[in-house]
C-alpha cells in the first residue's frame, strides 16, 4: 500500500531548525502568493480578488480555492505584508508564502502522469466493456474471435502503459525480498492478459482484458486519491514554512553587514533590534532590553536583559536594541541543540503500522496461496489440464484482487482529509487519523496553544485617574503589556515628555510630577507574584495585572475532547500562578508548571508506558521534544517551524475549536476503514469459492470488481 | 454485421476524442482549482463583457 511510502517533509524536524542561507532576491517584478486559510466560497474569490486588484502596483490576482492560496502579479515595492494588511481588512487572515519554496513541480508532474495513466485506462475500460457486453450477451465464433482481437489491441497496450506504477513497485519489493500488495496485483495483470491473449488465439470461449483493465483503472483511481491528499497536505506544510531569512546584523567596526547565520561565529558583535529574534547565543554587550523567552521555554513574562545577560538563539527581542557578543552560533547554540533532542526523539520513535498495512500482510501471501492452491488442484484433477488449470488460478488471482483494499483506505482518507482541510485542520502525515483516532489522553502546552501568547488585561478596580495616565504613558511603548494597555477604551491623560527607558518601561510628566509605568523596582512598586506592569503616580503605585488571552475555541476543543471521554493535562514552562490561571479558566484539573523541554517529553513518554496513546498539542521549541515523542501530535500555524514539522496535524486558523472534529472525524474515519475491509471480505467470501470451483466467468468477476469497489467509494464519502 | 464495421471504428475514434481532450485539459492546466473554477461561475463578475 502506498501509505508506507511517505513522502518526508523535511529529512528531519532538525533541519527545520538549522538554518538554510537563502539568496536575497530583488526582482523588478514581484510574484506574490499568499495563504488563505478562511477562504471558502464564490463572494470570498470576488472579495479578495478586488481588494487586490485595488491596491496600486498590483497587476493581476487569482485565487485558488482548492489550494486556499492566492498569486499576485505585482509591481517590485508590494510587500506580501501589505496585501496581508490589505485582506486583513476586508476579513480574510492571511499569510505570506515564500514562492521559491514551493517547489510542487516534482509533486504536480507524479499527479499528472498517474492522471493520465487513469484516463487512459478509464478510455480503454469503457470500450472493452461495450466489446465484452457483446460478448457475454452471445457473440458468437468469427465475431467473438474478432471482439476479443480488437479487446487485445487495445487492452494490451493500455495495461503496458497504465500498469507501470504497479509493476515498478512489484519489482521493487520483490528484489528485497518482501511480498507486497502489488506483487499479486501485477501477477494478475500480467496473467489475466497473457492468458486472454492465449485463449483469443486459440479461439477460446474466456477472455479477461476487460477484468485486467478494470483493475488497473480501479486501482490507479485509489493510487491517485492517494496522492492527491498527500500532494495536498505537503503543498499546505511547505507554504507553511515561514518566509523568515535566517541573517543577523554583524557590527564590523561599527558598520552594520547583514550576513547570513551560518557566516557568523563566536566573538563577532551582532546587533539585535527591537522585535528581532535573537540569531545566536551570547552574551550582552550594550543596551538594556526585555526579552520574550516564550517559544523557548514557555514563560509568558518577558525577562530583564542589560549588559552582561546571558541571551540563547530563538528569544525575541521586545524593547530597545542590543548588542551581543556572540558566545555560539549555528550548530553550537542552545537552538541547535534543542534540535537535536528532537532528532533523537525521532529517531527512538516505532513505526506505526497502518489498517491498510495489517491487512495487506494477511492478504498478500493468503491470495498467492489460494491462486497456488488452486493451481495445483485443477492440475490434479484434470489430469495435467495447463490451459485449465492457469485459467482458474488467473480468475482466482483477479477476484480477490484488492480494488475495495487498495480504494478502502485512499477514499476514507481523501473524504476525511478533504473535509478536515476544510475546517483549517491540515493532515500532514498519512497514519496520522488512524493514530489520532486511538487517543485517550491529551496533552496541551499553554503559551501560544491555548493562549494567543497576547497580554490581556485583567479586569480589577482601578481608578480612572489612574487607568488614563496609564493608557497616555503605554501609547509611547511597543511592548506587549504595553499594547493591551494602550488598547484600554479610556480617554488617554495628557501626559507630556514621553520618553521610553528601554529594558525598564516608560516615563513622561503630568501637572508638573514624573510619571512611570513599567517594571515594579524602577517605578518603586511592591512585585506582584503573576504578569503586571506598574505605574506610580504622585506617590501613589498601582499593578495593572494581565492574564493570557486564551485561543479562540480553545474552550470549545476542551469541552469537546472532555465529551469524548479523553483525559487531558496542561504542561507549561511557565510560572505556577499563570498556568494555574488558565488550568482554572478553561476546568484543567491536571496541570504541571515550570516544565523543562526535556521534562515534558519525559512526562509523554511516561504516560505512553503507562499504556495511554498521547496527542500532543503545543507550539513552541520547547514542545518539539514532547510533540514528537506523543502518538499523535498538533500544532497552530503561528508554531515555530520546528514544532511544526515535528508534528503530524496543523491548525491552519486561529480557531482552536477544529481539534474537537478531528479527533471526532478521525474515529469516524477509522470505523469506515474497517467497515470498508469487511465489505471487501464480504465479497471475497462469495466470489472465491466460486472461482477456486472454476464457476467464475468473465462476467461475474467485472461484476464482483465493481461493485465492490464502487460500495467501498460510497461508504466513504458517508463520512460526515 | 457490415455495420460493425462502421461502428466499432466510430466507438473507438468517440473514446479516442474524448481522451484527447482529457489530456489537453490536464496540459493547459484545467483541474488545478477545480473548487474555484465551480464557484467562479456563480459571481456576477465579468457576465456583462469578458475580462479584459
Amino acid at each position: 500500500m502506498t501509505a508506507m511510502q511517505q513522502v518526508p517533509f523535511a529529512a528531519c524536524p532538525a533541519c527545520a531548525v538549522t538554518p538554510v542561507v537563502v539568496e536575497a532576491r530583488a526582482p523588478l517584478s514581484s510574484h506574490l502568493m499568499l495563504s488563505l486559510p478562511t477562504a471558502h466560497c464564490a463572494a470570498c474569490i470576488s472579495t479578495v480578488e478586488a481588494a487586490l486588484l485595488a491596491v496600486p502596483g498590483v497587476r493581476s490576482a487569482r485565487v485558488n480555492l482548492t489550494q486556499k492560496r492566492v498569486t499576485v502579479d505585482a509591481g517590485a515595492d508590494v510587500t506580501a505584508g501589505d496585501l496581508a494588511l490589505v485582506l486583513e481588512r476586508v476579513g480574510y487572515e492571511a499569510h505570506e508564502l515564500d514562492p521559491g519554496l514551493l517547489s510542487s513541480t516534482e509533486t504536480d508532474r507524479q499527479g499528472r502522469e498517474l492522471l493520465m495513466r487513469l484516463g487512459v485506462a478509464f478510455f480503454a475500460m469503457m470500450n472493452i466493456m461495450l466489446l465484452s457486453v457483446a460478448v457475454w450477451s452471445g457473440a458468437e465464433a468469427a465475431t467473438r474471435d474478432m471482439f476479443h482481437w480488437i479487446s487485445a489491441t487495445i487492452a494490451i497496450p493500455t495495461v503496458v502503459f497504465a500498469g507501470q506504477p504497479f509493476f515498478r513497485s512489484a519489482w521493487a519489493s520483490l528484489r528485497v525480498g518482501r511480498l507486497g500488495m502489488d506483487v499479486p496485483i501485477s501477477l494478475a495483470l500480467i496473467l489475466a492478459t497473457s492468458i486472454s491473449l492465449y485463449e483469443t488465439m486459440h479461439s477460446g470461449e474466456k477472455a479477461y482484458f476487460d477484468a485486467a483493465v478494470m483493475l488497473s483503472f480501479f486501482l490507479l483511481l485509489g493510487r491517485y486519491l492517494d496522492h492527491r491528499s498527500r500532494a495536498l497536505a505537503r503543498s499546505a506544510a511547505e507554504e507553511l514554512t515561514a518566509l523568515e531569512v535566517p541573517r543577523a546584523v554583524v557590527l564590523v567596526d561599527g558598520v552594520e553587514v547583514q550576513r547570513p547565520i551560518a557566516e557568523v561565529v563566536a566573538g563577532d558583535v551582532v546587533l539585535v533590534r527591537p522585535g528581532g529574534r535573537m540569531p545566536v547565543d551570547g552574551v550582552v554587550l550594550g543596551g538594556q532590553s526585555e526579552v520574550d523567552r516564550g517559544l523557548l521555554t514557555g514563560e509568558s513574562l518577558p525577562v530583564f536583559a542589560g549588559p552582561g545577560t546571558l541571551v540563547s538563539a530563538g528569544e525575541v527581542n521586545l524593547t530597545g536594541p542590543l548588542t551581543l557578543r556572540v558566545t555560539a552560533a549555528g550548530r553550537d547554540s542552545s537552538l541547535h541543540r534543542m534540535a537535536e533532542l528532537v532528532a533523537v526523539a525521532e529517531r527512538a520513535k516505532n513505526r506505526y503500522t497502518t489498517l491498510a498495512e495489517r491487512a495487506a500482510r494477511l492478504y498478500s501471501p493468503l491470495v498467492h496461496i489460494l491462486s497456488f492452491s488452486a493451481f495445483g488442484f485443477w492440475m490434479w484433477r484434470t489430469g495435467g489440464d495447463l490451459r485449465f488449470a492457469i485459467n482458474i488460478s488467473a480468475a482466482v488471482l483477479i477476484i480477490t484482487c484488492p480494488c475495495a483494499l487498495g480504494l478502502a483506505v485512499p477514499a476514507v482518507v481523501t473524504a476525511a482529509s478533504g473535509r478536515l482541510f476544510r475546517k483549517g485542520v491540515l493532515i500532514k502525515n498519512g497514519t496520522a487519523l488512524e493514530r489520532l483516532a486511538e487517543v485517550d489522553t491529551v496533552v496541551f502546552d499553554k503559551t501560544g496553544t491555548l493562549t494567543m501568547g497576547t497580554p490581556e488585561l485583567m479586569a480589577d478596580d482601578c481608578p480612572a485617574d489612574l487607568l488614563a495616565v496609564a493608557v497616555a504613558l503605554a501609547r509611547g511603548s511597543s511592548h506587549p503589556l504595553a499594547q493591551a494597555l494602550a488598547a484600554q477604551p479610556a480617554a488617554p491623560a495628557p501626559v507630556t515628555d514621553l520618553r521610553e527607558v528601554p529594558g525598564y518601561g516608560v516615563e513622561g510628566r503630568l501637572e508638573g510630577q514624573a510619571v512611570r509605568l513599567g517594571r515594579a523596582e524602577w517605578v518603586g512598586a511592591q512585585a506582584v507574584p503573576v504578569t503586571a506592569t506598574y505605574l506610580s503616580f504622585g506617590g501613589k503605585t498601582h499593578a495593572f495585572r494581565f492574564t493570557d488571552q486564551l485561543r479562540p475555541g480553545a474552550e470549545q476543543a476542551i469541552a469537546a475532547l472532555l465529551a469524548q471521554g479523553k483525559a487531558i493535562r496542561l504542561v507549561s514552562g511557565d510560572t505556577a500562578a499563570s498556568v494555574a490561571a488558565i488550568a482554572g479558566r478553561l476546568g484543567i484539573a491536571d496541570w504541571v508548571a515550570g516544565a523543562l523541554p526535556a521534562e515534558k517529553a519525559a512526562l509523554v513518554q511516561a504516560l505512553s508506558d503507562q499504556g495511554h496513546r498521547v496527542l500532543m498539542v503545543g507550539d513552541g521549541l520547547n514542545d518539539t521534544a514532547a510533540l514528537t515523542a506523543a502518538h499523535v501530535s498538533i500544532s497552530p500555524a503561528s508554531a515555530l517551524d520546528a514544532a511544526r514539522v515535528a508534528s503530524d496535524i496543523v491548525l491552519l486558523g486561529r480557531d482552536m475549536s477544529a481539534i474537537g472534529d478531528a479527533a471526532r472525524i478521525s474515529r469516524q474515519a477509522t470505523r469506515r476503514m474497517v467497515e470498508n475491509f469487511a465489505i471487501a471480505a464480504a465479497y471475497n467470501v462469495v466470489a472465491v469459492p466460486l472461482a477456486l470451483m472454476g464457476q467464475a466467468t468473465p462476467l461475474a468477476a467485472a461484476l464482483a470488481m465493481s461493485l465492490s469497489s464502487i460500495t467501498v467509494t460510497l461508504n466513504a464519502l458517508r463520512l460526515r | 454485421m457490415q455495420i460493425l464495421a462502421i461502428l466499432i471504428p466510430a466507438s473507438l475514434i468517440l473514446g479516442g476524442a474524448g481522451l484527447a481532450a482529457f489530456f489537453w485539459a490536464m496540459r493547459t492546466h484545467q483541474f488545478d482549482d477545480p473548487q474555484g473554477d465551480a464557484s467562479r461561475i456563480l459571481t456576477p463578475d465579468w457576465d456583462d463583457h469578458p475580462r479584459p
